[in-house]
Parts: structure tokens; sequence; C-alpha cells
């Protein structure tokens, strides 16, 4: 179930004058936020008991490609409470990503972060603990961008594929 | 040409994987422990960096991406069906469950989710909660098996053959099944199955009474899992943890009767949560507890599935499971998440379809293993060495799904 437009609208008004813009075709329904009011939009969201978005279920990254020369991070918010889901979006540019992180307000917000900045090479402000996780530390490059081309050689073995 | 070996050198593993503390920071009292990534109570290839002040743990750092397969980027150059079999390999123990959350994400894309006839809901539905009950009992049996208690682990691996065989039959492969197709399924159930399903139950039924006993009120399991590892409710719901661990703390959240996908809405079942029996609520008994309850709703689910297999929806010579799979997947620009209640909690997927492919634009999976692991530091500062392991098993990872 998504959550009610109306109010939502209106919640994001207090912070920011300027217009929302909504996620096209987006399940459930999200918009695009700011990524100077993002963490400010989040502790509302998650202290106000009319949403009350206890749960951050998924925290997404997207690249757009080289031309448009964009990156996303796609934040999914669940309340247990109230059954609603909403989904924000911040866009960010290509080069030197950055973004406050969310991981003091959502504990889960750590991990879920950290393999974003792992796959994009995001960077995540004030995060407590960022580091890479799935790829070694000694990693090159950022793995799910679209231009990203793997190495020839790791540690003097050729990769086949 | 010849091979090229692995240079091994001594600071190879200190490059790729380096400790969080460093042993020139450390106080004199303390000393880092490294456990895994070759150790059986880790469930996997899981390294845990273990901060430790004579038995007494300061603090744990979780080194993961050992059986990293490069999920994202595979789904992101396949077309939508041919992924299937790498949604397969995340949690390797329960397959058709996540098979059966990737399917109806597509589906919910191409719009088809009204148009999937009954009976292949139901098969997927009996599938999923045959799979649901081999995951749980892998849970419990190898969570005795950390403990010390071996008897329990053959137990149901026997019990477990059977699933496995009642699945081979069916999908023709034991653990990976690629049986759930995007708008289908990859064939009916082979004559009988029913029966046989009906025979596992009646056989099944007091093979769990024998695991409780045996198991779960065991004096020395008791003693080991009891006022173990307590994650209280608001640091579960804050953590982003699910399944039968948020259930453990005491919370009655079920995705399957929350959002009620797939024909769960007619089925009739108990959510059991933790009532902390034996300690307080939220312990690593708890979890364990609410994981054999959760195989008796099993059952009764299996139960009413082949009731209405048999009846309502019965096997005719017409009916075509592939009569509605899509010969072209090209869903139409948009985002979506979606999300299902696997054995270990819940299993979302998010897709971005440009409308202009076949393959997906980005496919992520956001794997309850994983959330559910980074809880780990939290619950396990100030227990015992061998209490991190009661720990760690009661969280009940899969590493497939960890690291994807």
């Amino acid at each position: 179930m998504s959550v009610k437009r109306e109010d939502l609208l209106a919640l994001i008004r207090q912070i920011t004058s300027e217009e929302v813009v909504e996620i096209p075709n987006s399940t459930p329904y999200g918009i695009i936020v700011k990524k100077e009011i993002l963490l400010s939009v989040c502790d509302q969201l998650h202290k106000n008991s009319a949403f009350y978005f206890d749960m951050l279920s998924c925290v997404t990254g997207v690249d757009n490609g080289p031309e448009a020369g964009t990156m996303e991070v796609i934040y999914h918010l669940y309340s247990i409470p109230f059954n609603h889901s909403l989904a924000l979006k911040v866009i960010l540019p290509r080069e030197n990503p950055e973004v406050e992180s969310v991981a003091s307000i959502w504990k889960s917000a750590n991990w879920l972060e950290r393999e974003v900045y792992d796959m994009f090479g995001i960077s995540f402000k004030n995060h407590p603990d960022l580091r890479r996780i799935l790829m070694p530390a000694d990693w090159k490059g950022y793995p799910l961008r679209k231009d990203y081309k793997h190495e020839e050689y790791y540690r003097g073995v050729k990769i086949e594929y | 040409m010849k091979q090229q070996q692995y240079l091994y050198k001594e600071d190879n593993l200190i490059d790729s994987e380096p400790n969080k503390f460093k042993t020139k920071e450390l106080k004199s009292e303390e000393m880092i422990i490294n456990l895994g990534p070759q150790h059986p109570s880790t469930h996997g290839v899981l390294r845990l960096e273990v901060l430790s002040d004579g038995e007494i743990i300061k603090d744990v750092v979780p080194h993961i991406g050992y059986l990293h397969r490069c999920f994202e980027k595979h789904a992101e150059s396949l077309p939508y069906n041919q992924v299937i079999p790498f949604v397969d390999r995340m949690d390797y123990v329960a397959a058709m469950n996540s098979e059966h959350a990737y399917a109806m994400g597509v589906e919910r894309m191409l719009g088809i989710t009204e148009q999937i006839p009954k009976r292949v809901e139901y098969i997927r539905v009996l599938m999923a909660e045959i799979n649901r009950i081999a995951s749980h009992l892998i849970a419990v049996g190898t969570y005795g098996l950390d403990l010390g208690a071996f008897t329990p682990f053959f137990w149901i691996m026997r019990d477990r053959e059977h699933i496995l065989r009642l699945l081979e039959w069916a999908s023709g492969a034991r653990m990976l099944y690629n049986y759930i197709w995007i708008g289908g399924l990859f064939y009916d159930l082979p004559v009988g199955f029913e029966q046989r399903c009906r025979e596992f139950i009646t056989y099944f039924k007091p093979k769990v009474g024998e695991l409780e006993k045996l198991l779960i009120n065991n004096k020395i399991f008791i003693d080991r899992t009891a006022n173990v590892g307590v994650l209280p409710l608001n640091l579960a719901i804050n953590n982003g943890i699910t399944g039968p661990m948020l259930r453990g703390s005491g919370l009655r959240f079920d995705l399957r009767r929350v959002d009620g996908y797939s024909v769960y809405p007619e089925l009739v079942f108990e959510i059991p949560i933790g009532e902390g029996k034996m300690g307080q609520v939220g312990d690593c008994w708890d979890r364990t507890w609410v994981r054999v309850k959760e195989i008796y709703e099993s059952l009764r689910i299996m139960e009413q599935c082949l009731d209405k297999l048999e009846g309502e929806y019965k096997r005719t010579r017409e009916f075509d499971p592939q009569a509605i799979v899509p010969k072209k997947i090209r869903p139409k620009a948009q985002e979506l998440y979606v999300r299902a209640e696997n054995p270990k909690g819940e299993l979302g997927f998010y897709f971005r379809a440009d409308g202009r492919s076949d393959v997906p634009f980005r496919c992520k999976a956001r794997a309850c293993s994983f959330v559910n692991l980074s809880v780990l530091p939290e619950i396990s500062r100030g227990v015992l060495i061998a209490d991190l392991i009661a720990i760690l098993g009661s969280i009940d990872i899969v590493l497939g799904e960890v690291d994807r």
C-alpha cells in the first residue's frame, strides 16, 4: 500500500518551498528529493506520527550511464503500524557523487549504504563505517557502473572472463 | 602456455580484506581472534573478526563477500527469464521461495498477475511451503550441530531428503529448480505427486514432534540459548530485521499475511511469535522455536493447497502451465519494488525497466540474510565467545544470499 499523497506533499512543503517531483511509474509511490534536504525529510518521515516510517527496507544505487551523467540512490521505506510504503529518490552527479548518510536514523542503512558505496562509488557523508563490503578492499573501480571495464590481471593472474 | 599460479604473498590477505582493528592500537588486555572464513560454525564463508577481552567479546566485525557471484551484474545483461537460475543460487536452500518472489515481480511489471491460473498459483505456494520446511529444517538442525547436538542433524537430513526427492520429481533438480517461470511453471505436477505429498505430511508430522522433544526442549539446548543474544523489538525494527528473527522478538509480522500476495489470503494459517517461554522475548531459543512452529504452519498450508489441487483446481488434460508464459518479456518503463516472505525474511527485488530492451536496466536484490547479519555486532557485544556461535547460528544466514 502506498502512502497518502496529499499528506506527504504537505509534509515536504514544510521543509522546502520548491516543487515536489514525483517518480514516474513507480511502485510503491515515490518522490524525488534534493540531496540537501534528504536527511531532514527522512528525519521527519521517521518521527512524524502520521507517517512513522520505522523500517528502511532497501537502499539501491542506479547508474544512468555516462551519457545521462547522473546516478541515483533510491530508499524504500516501510511503516509497520500504518502498512504503507514509500520510495525516495536522490539524483546525484556522476562526478564525485556524495549524499548524506541516513544511518543515524535507521541502523539498517549502515550495511545497505556500504554496499552502494562498494558497487557505485557513491560516498555517504557521516557514515559510521564506510568501507568496501562485498569486493576486496584493494579492488579498483566500481563494478556496477555502466562504463566499468574489468581488469585484465588480478595479482598476476589473468582473468579469463 | 604455462598456467600462471596465484602469487602467494603474505600481505595479499592484509591488502584485500584488512582487519578493522589495528593490533598496535589495542589495549594490553584486548586481542583479535579471527573466526573463519573456513569454519563449520560460520555456515559457509563468513569471516568474523572478534575483538575480545579474555572470554568476553568487545566487538565483532563480519567480513563478507567471499561468495560474491555478481548477481546484479549478471541480471543486467540477461533477459528476465534467464535470470531465474541466478535467483536460485542466491538462497540455495530455499530456491523456490526466491523464484516465487522474482516471478511475481516481473509479472507485476508486465501486468499479467490477474491472468495467472489458480492452479499455477496453488502449485507455486505448495512448492514454496515445502521448500520453507526444508530451509527451516536446515536452520534448526545445523543450529543444534553448532551447539554440540549431533543427532538432530542426521534426523533432519533424513527428513529433508524426502522433500528434496519430491522436488526433484517435480522439477528435475534437487536444490536449484528453475521450476517457477514468469507467467507459469516449467511443468505441471507429476501424476501421483499430491498423494505422495500427503504421505510425506503423515510421515513428517510426528517427526517434527520428535525434533522438538530432542532438541528444542532439551535442557542443555535451553541452557545454551535462553537469555542469550536478546534482540529487543525496537532494535530489530530499526535494523530492518524481518522473518523469524523479527517474529522471535515478538511482533506478529508476516508478509504472507500483511501483503497477501499470491493465494495466501485464501489459506488459513497462524503466525507464531516469540513469547519468552524459556527466557526473555527475542532470545536465541525464541527464534528457533518460531522456526519449528512455522514448520507446522507450512504443513497446514500444504494440506490446504493439496485439497484445492485435488478438488477445485484438479489436473485436466487441457491444462497447460506454460499457457501464458510470455514469448517476449519487455515491460513498460517503470520502477518496481516487490517483496515476499522467504524462510529467512523479506526478500525484495527492485527492478528498473527502460521500456526499450528485454534486459532489466537495474535489478537489485534486497537479501534478508544480508540485512539480518548486520545486527550481529549489536547483539553480541559483551557475551562469551561460545555464545557468539549460538547467536550467529540463530540468525540463520545463508552465505549465498549474504554475498549474492
